[in-house]
């Protein structure tokens, strides 16, 4: 009883203000601090090294051509490679997944689990030097670009396993049943109903499964690849080493964003438009 | 259970024996006995939770009876061993949410399945197909896709679905319960015209003018158990069960509230 009673007389005691005065009082708080922050920034950085260590364009001009030409070409490649394997894996473990057998349950719940648990980095060594000395005389086939299709491709398709059962379910019930008593098969049912529909809802995250692709091709670069089969970061390394300075870097995340962001762009449009068709 | 003596086999468009069907320990449907001749419109009415949907679903078997047999002409549905796929090609149904095939166009509705199930050529499907878009006067919007269609629209384009398999027997699910009320009309009409027509139909729906109507045989069904079954007339306009007389009087008089029943309602909840 007694807290209920102080509190009207504290808010009393205390400088009157509107709700909107408080707001605007938060707010220029707010303002006055990231400005103190930058401004401090500001001043302690020495502009002059700050640049050269970044942005020198004598080595940006060294790079020309061949980090677009070898780096984002190959970064493409490897990406798309990955994707290729990670979709075709990952539809049929959403399938197997979704099966009336259980042992095909049971196999796509562990390897989901598994692949989503370790490190992509950890899975391509593994492909990369376990499957050579496990299988001797086994060549992948396009070499290193083989090796990174499946590398990669076996995590992400337990990602991609995932948006491909959560796209099946959302297919609503009353789908499958319509088809059914059309006297589709179950198999039919899931090829020319169910399947289609999942699609248009799992575009989007796929598309969002090509850009962490894209960026996780950035771990070939511990492959010991050769030079024309260098991506964009040991491409920047290699740049990097022999430069002694960030700008290779600045010029790789440049190259990175010149992929990943429109790629973001057609996931915010596909989305839009996916909430309109609803 | 002594063998009862089986029908010839095709006398009864559908016939149900003893059927059962639990969900969980929750019995929706209690020994149900019932039989469709041949051309026969039957309504089945009654409170939602009486079973009504859940019988009509194992007809086709969307839904697995627990005990009991199911035919459909001469096919024993609930055998183990039968062939779904082919038996319910024979079987029109039509759901309370249309359940169009959203990803294709009307027609495409209309073939993929004569495509598909009955292997007819494209043409030929296609022609039967703008032959029930007619019938049930949607003609005009073969090409759009059922997100463009009004409920009513949708429901129509579902029943030419149906139609285009040339079904023996239909079934629809409350086909107007998730309609807007001005939209109910041309959904019953193309109904109507379909029962004029000779088409055998057993119609879950809480439409009791058409029932009345359109109806050869109203089965009102309660707690699981048909409780009254008879002429569409006899059953609406002079229905001789308890629970019958008071189901249709809420139904069709839906603003007397009757004080006595919602103190009888009360208690049974808080009991």
């Amino acid at each position: 009883m007694s807290t209920q009673t102080t509190h009207p007389a504290t808010e009393a005691a205390a400088p009157r203000l509107t709700r909107r005065q408080r707001a605007r009082l938060s707010l220029g708080v707010q303002y006055a601090l990231g400005i103190a922050v930058i401004g401090l920034l500001a001043f302690m950085t020495d502009w002059a090294t700050f640049s050269a260590a970044f942005l020198r364009f004598d080595i940006l001009e060294r790079m020309l051509p061949r980090v677009i030409l070898i780096g984002l070409v190959n970064t493409i490649i490897y990406a798309a490679l990955a994707f290729i394997f990670a979709f075709v894996v990952g539809l049929l473990l959403a399938v197997m997944r979704l099966s009336s057998v259980a042992a095909y349950r049971w196999f796509a719940g562990a390897y989901v689990e598994f692949f989503r648990g370790v490190p992509a980095l950890v899975v391509l060594f593994m492909v990369a030097y376990g499957i050579p000395n496990a299988f001797p005389g086994f060549q992948f086939p396009g070499d290193k670009y083989g090796m990174v299709m499946v590398g990669l491709g076996i995590t992400a398709a337990a990602y991609m396993a995932e948006t491909f059962r959560a796209g099946i379910q959302a297919v609503p019930k009353g789908q499958l049943e319509a088809a059914r008593t059309l006297g589709m098969s179950h198999t039919r049912t899931m090829a020319t109903i169910v399947i289609p529909q999942a699609f248009r809802v799992v575009i989007p995250p796929l598309t969002n499964e090509m850009i962490l692709l894209v960026k996780d091709s950035s771990l070939v670069y511990v492959l010991g690849v050769t030079a024309a089969q260098y991506e964009l970061t040991k491409f920047a390394q290699d740049f990097l080493n022999r430069s002694v300075n960030a700008t290779p870097l600045i010029v790789a995340a440049l190259c990175y964003l010149a992929i990943t962001l429109p790629l973001s762009g057609l996931v915010r449009r596909l989305e839009a438009r996916y909430a309109k068709a609803r | 259970m002594p063998t009862q003596p089986i029908p010839a086999p095709g006398s009864h468009a559908i016939s149900i024996r003893n059927l059962k069907k639990s969900f969980g320990s929750n019995e929706v449907l209690k020994d149900i006995s019932l039989e469709i001749e041949p051309g026969e419109v039957v309504c089945i009415i009654g409170p939602s939770g009486s079973g009504k949907s859940t019988l009509l679903r194992c007809v086709n078997l969307l839904e697995v009876p627990t005990s009991g047999t199911v035919l459909v002409g001469p096919d024993e549905v609930t055998h183990p061993d039968a062939d779904l796929d082919r038996i319910r090609r024979r079987i029109g149904m039509v759901f309370q949410s249309f359940n169009l095939f959203p990803h294709l166009t009307v027609l495409e509705n209309l073939t993929v399945a004569q495509i598909k199930v009955l292997k007819r050529r494209k043409e030929d499907a296609i022609a039967t197909a703008r032959l029930n878009l007619h019938r049930v006067g949607m003609s005009h919007k073969e090409d759009a896709y059922p997100g463009q269609l009004s409920g009513g629209q949708q429901q129509r384009v579902a029943i030419a679905r149906s139609l285009s398999m040339e079904p023996q027997l239909m079934l629809f699910d409350e086909p107007t319960s998730a309609l807007d009320p001005e939209l109910v009309g041309e959904v019953l009409a193309v109904m109507k015209s379909l029962a004029n027509e000779g088409m055998t139909m057993v119609i879950v729906t809480h439409e009791m003018a058409f029932a009345r109507e359109v109806a050869d045989r109203v089965v009102f069904m309660d707690g699981g158990y048909i409780v009254e079954q008879g002429l569409a007339l006899e059953v609406i306009g002079n229905p001789q069960e308890e629970r019958t007389q008071s189901f249709l009087h809420r139904v069709l008089n839906p603003m007397v509230i009757d004080a006595a029943e919602v103190i009888e309602a009360e208690e049974l909840s808080t009991a």
